[in-house]
């Protein structure tokens, strides 16, 4: 598109229209409003002001917590709000409806552009106006050269612009140069490569996946065997979980470090994995993984996402069995990593369900990996494992583990206690190597604490596209906003009988096809060049 | 890295010693506003004769020339014309004083001066002025550097209190050299972009006037040209535009790297995208019959007041991923 037109020029349809005709100019008129310059402004409008819920409401993608939240904070307003999909904009009918619209839009305007870009490459600059005196810059004198002599230095010094020359039928020579093609170049491949990104993106939508897995730092393995393997898992649309490039990592250590502040400075793991041939011959690799540094193996991306700590309890039963435990528990304060949790015991040997369920134990409550006490409650005063300290409470009787319904493993069944069913037998504060007694002799002890990460998977196997797409389009953005696109035009006319015999009038002339202002210093300097070169005698500009 | 305490302190004397420069510098020019009219107007006269004369919009009114680089004519400079000069002067030394300031920031935390929203804004800020000291030198809208240093001021206010962060590493996240690379060119074109801004702002102010003489009828006096303004804030964009784009590409990049994904619709890189297809529907708009003028100078403003939005909302009232610690 050399100029933009917009609203296609409506043509009145004949009288004698048949149906197929009219349904024939309707589509037509409609594909040409739908690729009007109006139109894709419009539809980006749209897009904009789209997008902006999206940054407002919470949304599923991102929290579905906060989501559930809104819409219970909200009542009715909230559930009409869910209904028209404001809490998934992006994935909405609405919003996929404009941006599908403004793709239509931009491929029907690129293709009738690239043909004209195409003829235009091969074609020669427009004739030479007949006043070029009329053009927004114009410059004349005259000169003794001839015509042919005039043109001749003109052409040298206008290299690089595209021109033809011509002889007018008054006998005057003339050259009309142009310069700044690439600005449509530019354009076009600005277009295109948001074309082929936004398709890039689509494909990726399609085919990635991400899972997050909580891995023990102490040499605990995990597997991207399945989706099993995973404590959540969000597949791309065409994605079932099956067929996860296999390979395994190790988490050996987990070492932070935190600025005097409770600021954390960097996070570190120190993992290895097995990929690819790899895994047959059971070779590990260390890496050292960080934020910012995933690592990169067999096209999928490991991340550290988090960490936390995972108290360990050995619990003593009156009959001498021990069991021990290391279950994560959650941050509830990241900044000082105070962190709740559950840690869950079956009494061993007791096979009976119906006693089962009556010894059941969970050492509930609030671990500190630097303790502060006011009075007896128990908060944390730094992130780092300085002077842990766990506030539980030992809970006995039936979890509820076997009721069939799924169970956060960060919490005790609530239910079960307000049924009776679990009830507190002890509530205390304890460091490592302390230990609480309850009635029945069973001993509780905190033996220490482990730390944990959260480890992402991503994979998403057309990303590289994308980045390859989004630098073409810088390219091409850059190139159409920097070139202008211009024209200049040379006459040289031997004067007419009523003036001095022998001389030639030169004039210029200049148009700038773009927006872009300043064309007009360069056409003062370029059409000054060429009047000084053609020895002008008598100069006029204006 | 341990924080050197003394540079930080002079840099913050040295932010607040540029605020008061600014605020001194917009004295200055509002000064040259209020005695200098006579002569401007002369001088719009003329620029509008030429536009008269000429078919499309001339060119020649921003060549230089009737900038502030160029010595007067002869004679003693009248005396709103010293005042507004003193006002630029003013300027490039809040500039000289606010770098100073940034680099000493820098200097004190051990890393780059763009690590928390009060850095940002100062980045950003400066980015603008400087841009705006770059346009004087081709366009004579001098008389408008007022409007130009009020919201600097303004926003400059608001980081050194609201937002003041001490002087400190930056967390995990953030130590990356993308943060270097994405984070100075949001900022540095989100304060360019503040030009166009306020030049479309302006340029609206002027076309209500035109519409109806009684609004802003003191206001628009004052004001350069609409075809200057219109021109500044084209050129500005066209500018800032690629490197906003570059600076989102960048995000995106280190995204890949930080969180998981490079493109995940969190709040901040959601009004990002929005303010770039805005930016867009600009360019197009001045490609659109019937759009030119007051409605892109509309779809600039807009633009401008969502990168306000994604600096102020966004980072303080919404939770995304993007964190710039220690924010209230
Ligand atoms: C998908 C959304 C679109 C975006 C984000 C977009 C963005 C842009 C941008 C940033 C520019 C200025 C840079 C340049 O000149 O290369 C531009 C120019 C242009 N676009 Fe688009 N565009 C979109 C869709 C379209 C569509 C659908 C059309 C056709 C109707 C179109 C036609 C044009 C034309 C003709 C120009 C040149 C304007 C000039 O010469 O200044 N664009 N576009």
């Amino acid at each position: 598109m050399t100029t933009a037109t917009d609203s296609p020029p409506t043509q009145r349809p004949p009288n004698n229209n048949s149906w197929p005709r009219r349904l024939l100019a309707f589509i037509r008129n409609t594909w040409r409003g739908l690729t009007s310059m109006r139109t894709a402004l419009i539809l980006l409008f749209l897009l904009a002001l789209g997008a902006m819920p999206g940054a407002l409401l919470p949304q599923r993608s991102l929290n579905t917590g906060k989501v559930d939240q809104y819409i219970a904070q909200h009542g009715w307003w909230g559930r009409l709000l869910d209904q028209l999909q404001f809490f998934d904009v992006y994935a909405s009918v609405w919003f996929s409806a404009v941006y599908v619209l403004l793709f239509v839009s931009l491929v029907g305007c690129l293709v009738p552009r690239t043909f004209e870009y195409a003829q235009q490459l091969r074609a020669k600059p427009v004739r030479t106006p007949r006043n070029l005196n009329r053009m927004p810059h114009h410059a004349s004198s005259t000169t003794d050269m001839s015509p042919e002599d005039v043109v001749a230095t003109a052409k040298s010094r206008l290299r690089g612009w595209r021109l033809t020359e011509r002889t007018e039928e008054s006998g005057a020579r003339s050259i009309s140069a142009e310069r700044g093609f690439l600005r449509e170049t530019g354009n076009l491949v600005f277009h295109f490569a948001l074309l082929g990104l936004i398709v890039a993106f689509a494909i990726g939508k399609m085919f990635s996946y991400e899972g997050q897995v909580i891995v023990q730092a102490n040499g605990s393995q995990f597997c991207n065997s399945g989706v099993y393997a995973y404590d959540s898992f969000t597949p791309g649309l065409r994605v079932d979980g099956t067929q996860l490039t296999p390979f395994c990592v190790k988490v050996n250590s987990f070492t932070p470090t935190f600025l005097p502040s409770g600021q954390p400075e960097q996070y570190r793991a120190a993992i290895e994995y097995q990929s690819g041939a790899d895994l047959r011959t059971g070779q590990w690799r260390p890496y050292q993984l960080q934020v910012n540094e995933p690592l990169r193996t067999e096209g999928d991306r490991l991340y550290l996402l988090d960490h936390g700590y995972a108290p360990t309890f050995t619990v003593t039963f009156p009959d001498g069995t021990k069991r021990t435990k290391s279950t994560q528990w959650k941050p509830a304060d990241q900044t000082t990593m105070l962190s709740q949790g559950a840690t869950k015991f079956d009494r061993p040997g007791v096979t009976d369900p119906e006693q089962r369920r009556k010894t059941q134990l969970g050492v509930t409550g609030l671990f500190a990996p630097t303790a502060a006490f006011q009075g007896p409650v128990l908060s944390s005063s730094f992130p780092d494992l300085r002077d842990p300290a766990a506030a539980v409470d030992i809970m006995r009787g039936d979890l509820g583990v076997d009721s069939g319904r799924g169970q956060s493993i960060f919490e005790i069944d609530q239910s079960q206690v307000r049924k009776g069913a679990l009830k507190r037998v002890a509530r205390e504060n304890i460091r490592p190597g302390q230990e609480i007694t309850i009635d029945d002799g069973t001993k509780i002890r905190l033996d220490g604490v482990r730390r944990w990460v959260a480890l992402q998977v991503s994979h998403d196997p057309s990303q590289v596209w994308v980045l390859g797409f989004a630098v073409a389009l810088l390219a091409g953005l850059g190139t159409s906003l920097v070139v202008k696109r211009r024209r200049l035009w040379v006459r040289a006319t031997p004067s007419g009988s009523g003036d001095e015999p022998g001389r030639t009038v030169v004039e210029i002339g200049g148009l700038a096809r773009t927006d872009q202002a300043g064309y007009g210093e360069e056409f003062t300097r370029l059409s000054g060049e060429l009047l000084e070169q053609t020895a002008a005698s008598h100069r006029e500009e204006n | 890295m341990p924080v050197n305490q003394t540079w930080s302190t002079f840099s913050d004397y040295a932010y607040y010693t540029a605020v008061v420069i600014y605020v001194l510098a917009m004295v200055f020019c509002t000064a040259e506003q209020a005695f200098g009219r006579e002569r401007r107007n002369a001088g719009r006269r003329r620029s509008r004769e030429l536009v008269g004369a000429a078919g499309p919009p001339p060119e020649s009114v921003d060549t230089p020339g009737i900038s502030t680089g160029q010595p007067a004519p002869a004679g003693p400079r009248p005396v709103p014309e010293r005042l507004g000069r003193m006002g630029i002067a003013l300027t490039v030394l809040g500039v000289g004083t606010h770098l100073t300031s940034l680099v000493l920031r820098g200097l004190a935390a051990g890393r780059v001066p763009w690590g928390n929203m009060y850095e940002y804004v100062s980045v950003a800020c400066v980015t603008a002025v400087i841009a705006w000291l770059v346009l004087l030198r081709r366009f004579s809208a001098r008389h408008a550097t007022t409007f130009l240093l009020l919201p600097i001021v303004i926003l400059m206010f608001i980081g050194g209190t609201a937002l003041y962060t001490t002087a400190a590493p930056v967390q995990p996240a953030l130590q990356s050299y993308w943060l270097v690379i994405h984070v100075s060119t949001v900022a540095a074109s989100s304060g360019m972009l503040l030009v166009p801004g306020v030049a479309s702002v302006l340029y609206l102010i002027r076309r209500a006037n035109v519409a109806n003489p009684q609004r802003f009828a003191k206001l628009s006096g004052k004001l350069p040209g609409e075809d200057m303004l219109d021109r500044i804030a084209y050129r500005t964009t066209i500018f800032a535009f690629p490197v906003y784009t570059f600076a989102i590409i960048c995000g995106a990049i280190w995204a890949e790297a930080a969180w998981g994904r490079f493109w995940g619709w969190d709040p901040k890189e959601t009004v990002a995208f929005i303010a770039w297809v805005v930016y867009a529907a600009y360019l197009h708009s001045r490609a659109t019959a019937g759009w030119r003028g007051t409605r892109a100078a509309a779809i600039n403003s807009v633009g401008f007041a969502v990168t306000v939005f994604n600096l102020f909302f966004v980072n303080l009232v919404t939770t995304g991923l993007h964190s710039y610690a220690g924010v209230g």
